[in-house]
């Protein structure tokens, strides 16, 4: 008999008998019922409390704040997407900065050596966020693929305010996660860090040094104008 | 102990087994350093873990947390099949390993199917346990440790010490040597320079690398979802970077829904680290697909029993299933943090592993490990799956001496006819009071010929005396007593 069918044999033949499943009540993982200012001060103190940096911004502005961003941290090479909204942006934004930009539609095997040696910072959009832990979501796409959140020293990630939710579990059933997962799906909650030596807590081991998160709010005219 | 003062080496390397548990309890005890970097280490883990669940009703998430585990548990066989069904409509190929040897074979053969030379490693105790490196090596193809951790651990030749902080037996001083002996870094207390430096180190490695080797943490049925925590971003590359992934995990680490993870993500970087969050949560749901420019092309799950599926049977034991591998109960045990993780020579350290290993090691090597324990209960209250880990350690002793069911390996090992006739004739005099009495008359009477040397308890401690006369005299005076009891002035009378 293989491995599998003894294996599960085992498991259905129990010596004591069938298990009876419990009931979950989930109501402790959610209702939190924050307002969106409350949504966001949470956010921000977990994630600035583990080093991520905040910035607040506009929608309208935000592609001087990113501009300001990548001269103040020396970034020269930006890795980026192209296609969505917020690349489509960065891309107009940059035009005239001096940063280079960097395509990442090309497949990891052909600029792998480039991208872990070559590139300051890597830019991304984010599904949303989660206020409790202060955490962001993502779900890389061919556009943004996985690597570029990961391997260059800073992420840049932007966030629209409005999609902070109050817990993980309320993320994952509001967008019903569980009807069809992407290749990958991503919390980040700072960047990287280790306490393996005595403890002691250092930041940026093998993911990125920085993470800055960019909150863009809708700007009180084009609000009015909603 | 000033830590500064010290000239440090690295420690010499040992091979622990669990059968020799008493003398290497022994040796730790006897070393101030290893007590003082537990000592330290444990005492800051038990209060972030108190500070993070802050404002959380902690009772009923850690219901909740259990329930989600036994509800898996309870549906275990079917769950594994959705698992598997799932994972592989995704493009993952799931494999199956009676023991921790064939999975080792499994790996193997992968790697050897990629002509892979190198192999890197996210932390898996899993791996551990079944000691997938050696196996590797012994073929040929390297693996390399990336997490900070269990790279220095095994930069210095040594199995880790707890299974979330596998160098929390390392002080600054004695990683700085290591790093500084082994790959050539300056000597220093800079945890930054040290943390580049090993940056640096694996970064060649992550690019060089033939196959990735993680574990799992949660392994979703429902979507056939692979769910890894971590800080530091190994775990990421480790599944990201080379061009195939092998995950491995116990059978017991599935979950029926994707809404059983938040819970018991909560509860486990609470419970470990006292952290909210980790830095990273990573979900894996198949290999690279047509049109990405990024991840493996190949993903395998390796799913091992090795013992799990017999703990299984029982449906007191069954309880151990539940874990979380968040070594809460280590941080919170006595015995733990005064002995250190490698006294136990197993795995799995602690609360936790006393009472996995005899089951995966039979109970002739794990023996002395459910009576490492003081059943203070610390590791109960805290297990954020609320395993009874104290009833379990009692029932793994009573397994030892042949006074359970019989169905751990290696049951009855300690029993001894001479303990089991003390023991049975200490049931009879306590059940005859009439015989109870004469004998503890005569024990009183005769304490004057008892030695005052009495092996290993007088090493430390003086001997008992019994009491001239016994308890059930004295009450008998007392009620024969009693009228002059409430007298105001007795001690006139």
């Amino acid at each position: 008999m293989s491995a599998r069918n003894a294996i599960l044999k085992r498991l259905r033949e129990r010596a004591d008998g069938p298990l009876v499943a419990p009931e979950c009540d989930f109501a402790v993982v959610t209702g939190r019922g924050w307002s969106p200012d409350e949504r966001l001060a949470r956010f921000e103190r977990w994630i600035t409390s583990v080093h991520g940096e905040v910035v607040h911004t506009t929608r309208d502005d935000w592609g001087d704040a990113l501009a300001r961003v990548l001269a103040d941290k020396g970034v020269r090479r930006l890795a980026l997407g192209r296609e969505h909204p917020v690349a489509v942006e960065a891309r107009l934004a940059l035009a005239n900065a001096e940063v280079e930009l960097v395509d990442v539609d090309r497949d990891i095997e052909d600029w792998q050596q480039e991208q872990f040696e070559r590139v300051d910072a890597g830019l991304t959009s984010v599904g949303g966020a989660i206020a409790e832990t202060g955490s962001l979501w993502l779900w890389p796409t061919p556009d943004e693929p996985r690597l570029i959140s990961l391997v260059p020293s800073i992420h840049v990630a932007v966030l629209d305010a409005e999609t902070i939710e109050d817990t993980f579990f309320d993320v994952m059933e509001r967008h019903d996660w569980a009807r069809g997962m992407p290749t990958n799906a991503l919390l980040i909650s700072g960047p990287s860090k280790t306490a393996d030596i005595e403890q002691t807590l250092a930041y940026g081991v093998h993911g990125p040094r920085e993470l800055v998160v960019l909150v863009r709010h809708v700007d009180a005219d084009t609000e009015e104008s909603l | 102990m000033n830590a500064e003062n010290q000239a440090f080496q690295p420690q010499p390397v040992q091979s622990y087994s669990p059968r020799e548990f008493h003398r290497q309890a022994h040796d730790a005890l006897g070393n101030p350093q290893i007590r003082g970097n537990f000592r330290k280490a444990m005492d800051g883990l038990m209060t972030k873990r108190r500070d993070s669940f802050e404002g959380w009703d902690l009772e009923t998430l850690r219901e909740l947390g259990a329930n989600i585990r036994m509800r898996a548990l309870a549906k275990l066989p079917d769950l594994l099949e959705q698992l598997e069904t799932n994972c592989q409509a995704n493009g993952i190929r799931v494999h199956w390993a009676e023991d921790g040897e064939e999975a080792c074979r499994i790996i193997r053969e992968i790697c050897e199917a990629h002509d892979a030379k190198s192999v890197i490693k996210g932390k898996s105790m899993v791996s551990e346990e079944m000691h997938l490196n050696a196996h590797l090596e012994a073929a040929g193809i390297e693996a390399l440790e990336s997490d900070l951790g269990e790279y220095l651990v095994q930069l210095n030749e040594q199995t880790p010490s707890h299974i979330i902080m596998p160098a929390i037996h390392l002080n600054t001083d004695e990683i700085s040597e290591i790093l500084h002996e082994k790959t050539g870094t300056e000597r220093t207390r800079d945890v930054d320079y040290m943390t580049a430096a090993a940056r640096q180190q694996l970064r060649e490695r992550f690019m060089a690398a033939d196959v990735g080797v993680s574990g799992v943490n949660f392994a979703v049925a429902e979507t056939g979802t692979l769910c890894l925590v971590e800080n530091e971003g190994n775990g990421r590359m480790t599944t990201t970077v080379p061009p195939v992934h092998i995950a491995v995990t116990g059978i017991e680490k599935v979950v029926e829904h994707l809404r059983d993870v938040p819970p018991l993500y909560s509860l486990l970087t609470r419970s470990a680290t006292g952290q909210h969050v980790t830095t990273y949560f990573n979900m894996i749901n198949s290999p690279r697909k047509e049109g990405e420019y990024d991840g493996p092309k190949e993903v395998h799950l390796v799913l091992v029993d090795s013992g799990r599926s017999s703990i299984y049977q029982d449906n007191e034991l069954l309880d151990t299933l539940r874990c979380i591998r968040c070594g809460a109960c280590m941080n919170h045990c006595p015995v733990y943090t005064r002995v250190g993780g490698h006294a136990y020579g197993t795995t799995y350290p602690g609360p936790i592993g006393s009472i996995l290993s005899p089951h995966m090691m039979g109970l002739e090597e794990t023996r002395d490990l459910p009576t490492a324990s003081s059943l203070c209960g610390a590791c109960g209250e805290v297990c954020p799956v609320k395993i009874p880990i104290p009833d379990l350690l009692v029932r793994l002793r009573r397994e030892a001496v042949g006074e359970g069911r019989g169905n751990v390996p290696g049951a009855g090992v300690k029993r001894t006819r001479k303990e089991a006739a003390a023991w049975k004739g200490f049931q009879w005099m306590a059940t005859h009071p009439g015989v109870w009495r004469s004998g503890t008359a005569v024990v009183g009477k005769l304490k004057a010929i008892m030695p005052a040397k009495l092996g290993a308890w007088t090493e430390y401690r003086t001997a008992p005396k019994p009491a001239g006369r016994t308890l059930h005299a004295l009450v008998k005076q007392h009620q024969a007593d009693k009228p002059s009891v409430d007298t105001p002035d007795k001690e006139q009378r």
